[in-house]
């Protein structure tokens, strides 16, 4: 009994130091988007609190935990509370398999990849849930809009990482990066990790992509009859969401926790901090295309998604199995 | 073992918790809401089998894209708060169909559960576990060399009843204005606006 619980501590332990420096990072990124979005506009960006700022989200949670939550008459009462739960947990429930080094991972487990992909496809039920159960029209239609692109561009994403897993050969994380070791795939499967980038956008809802809280449109489509902590809790499930896509951009693409070329000055920065590092480049682009880009019309939005990445992407699957096979490079797997 | 256990009771327990919501709640969207619990269980449970592969399948298939699809419907079709009337009041036409779907399904589950009982080497399919090849790996393995074939049929099955869906509910609308992205991107400022002198009391006729 005694080991069970010393097992079970040491678990506990391990998912607190993860889970911790996520939650704190998803603060710091949120400075970190609206820094850069003043910055490109010409504006200062929150810079007020704290050291450069960096301490307004947490004055913003904090505002956010003691304002009242306010519950529609009309409202379906448990589905609209679980909505903000389900996802926050999702986001932080898929950081499990995130390896941020060799040996620090909290799960290794045989189809890490497939448990990302499944764990990201179920994120459009935060956001259902929470347009459905405020019974309002802005929060419907924006729930109804966001099903459909997150369920059309999960297809591309789906595709592209196939391009990875055949070069590959496994469907393990770790597996994954030490493939990695000799050239990061972001050279061979440049395009892939293009279209991989802006799926990521439009699976996150993120400008140019965000439709369903399309401000102009649909008020703050699902979010709308949100109010308080229940409001942070979507929000920053949004950003631990961002923080993943860009965590699994790292590690299909840009060679996860290995450093940039393995000599001596590169090679003696601890591996999480590579980990660490192109998570936050990747953000950075987020927030860069944030900035830049306008917002895409509905239509223009499923078209970019079924008629051209969607393609696209299948053509490179074909070209990428055809040259791997023609090459005698395939995989052999350990069997 | 203890804790295996404890885990596939908890997890069946909630399976068969949920797929009975399913049927008798009132609401149709908690019902969906029942059948992703039920969906999400059975996966965990094919997880604790070993069956990894098989386990996140289901959560990307059938959570991840089905369910989605059926909330959808339901939730369009706004059908949200079921009237009891098919037990009490007019008599139901879906009571017999019902009936006999679930006879006919009871029947199949009883002939392959009875083959497993009489007939040992039905089962020996499962004797294919190889100790360090991952599940992934050995449905890899076979799937497109053994049984390549019904791989492919059934991919085509799909396309087919894909491209059947799409005929039945096709239809062309006329006087419908459809976006050509290439006209739109290649206006002009001297192709699009007319500058017409209005004369006063006169008005000007736009052509449209």
């Amino acid at each position: 009994m005694f080991e069970y619980l010393l097992v079970l501590g040491q678990e506990v332990y391990k998912i607190l130091f993860m889970l911790v420096p996520i939650l704190v990072s998803v603060a710091m990124v949120v400075w970190l988007d609206r820094r850069v979005w003043g910055l490109v506009q010409k504006r200062k960006g929150p810079n007020v609190v704290g050291p450069f700022g960096l301490l307004q989200t947490l004055a913003d949670a904090l505002k956010y935990i003691f304002k009242e939550i306010i519950i529609p008459a009309s409202a379906n009462k448990a589905v609209f509370i679980l909505a903000p739960i389900v996802t926050m947990t999702l986001a932080l429930v898929a950081w499990a398999v995130i390896p941020m080094s060799e040996d620090f991972v909290l799960s290794d487990i045989n189809v890490g990849v497939l448990y990302l992909f499944a764990v990201s496809s179920l994120g459009v039920y935060g956001i259902i849930m929470g347009g459905w159960a405020s019974n309002s029209k802005y929060p419907f239609l924006g729930a109804i809009r966001s099903a459909a692109q997150m369920v059309s561009y999960e297809v591309s994403i789906g595709i592209i990482i196939i391009n990875v897993l055949l070069c590959v050969g496994s469907l393990n994380l770790k597996d994954i990066v030490l493939a990695q070791k000799e050239l990061w795939y972001v050279i061979p499967l440049f395009p892939m990790f293009v279209i991989f980038f802006i799926s990521a956008l439009a699976e996150t809802n993120r400008p140019p992509f965000d439709l369903p809280e399309a401000e102009a449109e649909l008020v703050a489509g699902y979010q709308t009859e949100y109010s308080g902590m229940m409001y942070a809790m979507f929000w920053l499930g949004e950003y631990a969401n961002i923080l993943l896509m860009c965590a699994i951009g790292a590690i299909l693409f840009l060679g996860g926790w290995l450093p940039i070329i393995d000599i001596f000055p590169f090679n003696l920065v601890p591996a999480p901090i590579w980990m660490i590092l192109k998570i936050i480049f990747l953000f950075f682009l987020f927030a860069l295309v944030k900035a830049i880009v306008p917002r895409y019309r509905y239509d223009q939005l499923m078209r970019l998604g079924w008629k051209i990445l969607l393609p696209f992407s299948l053509i490179y699957l074909v070209l990428t199995a055809s040259f791997l096979f023609y090459f005698d490079k395939l995989p052999k797997g350990n069997f | 073992m203890l804790t295996h256990s404890i885990f596939f009771y908890f997890f069946s327990v909630i399976a068969i918790f949920s797929s009975l919501m399913v049927i008798t709640s009132r609401n149709t969207v908690n019902s969906v809401f029942f059948l992703i619990l039920d969906f999400i269980s059975v996966g965990c449970l094919f997880i604790m089998v070993g069956a990894e592969f098989l386990g996140m399948i289901i959560l990307i298939v059938y959570v991840g894209a089905v369910a989605v699809l059926f909330l959808f419907v339901v939730m369009m079709l706004n059908v949200a708060e079921q009237k009891q009337s098919w037990f009490i009041g007019k008599k139901s036409t879906h009571i017999p169909i019902g009936l006999i779907v679930s006879v006919l399904i009871l029947l199949e589950l009883l002939v392959v559960v009875g083959g497993w009982k009489y007939k040992d080497d039905l089962m020996s399919s499962n004797t294919l576990y190889i100790s360090d090849v991952s599940n992934t790996h050995q449905l890899g393995l076979v799937m497109y060399t053994d049984y390549i074939l019904y791989f492919q049929l059934s991919g085509v099955i799909l396309l087919l009843s894909m491209i059947g869906a799409i005929l039945l509910t096709f239809r062309q609308r006329k006087g419908l204005k459809k976006q050509s992205y290439f006209n739109q991107i290649s206006r002009n400022p001297s192709s699009s606006i007319e500058l017409i002198e209005v004369k006063s009391n006169q008005g000007v006729k736009i052509d449209d």
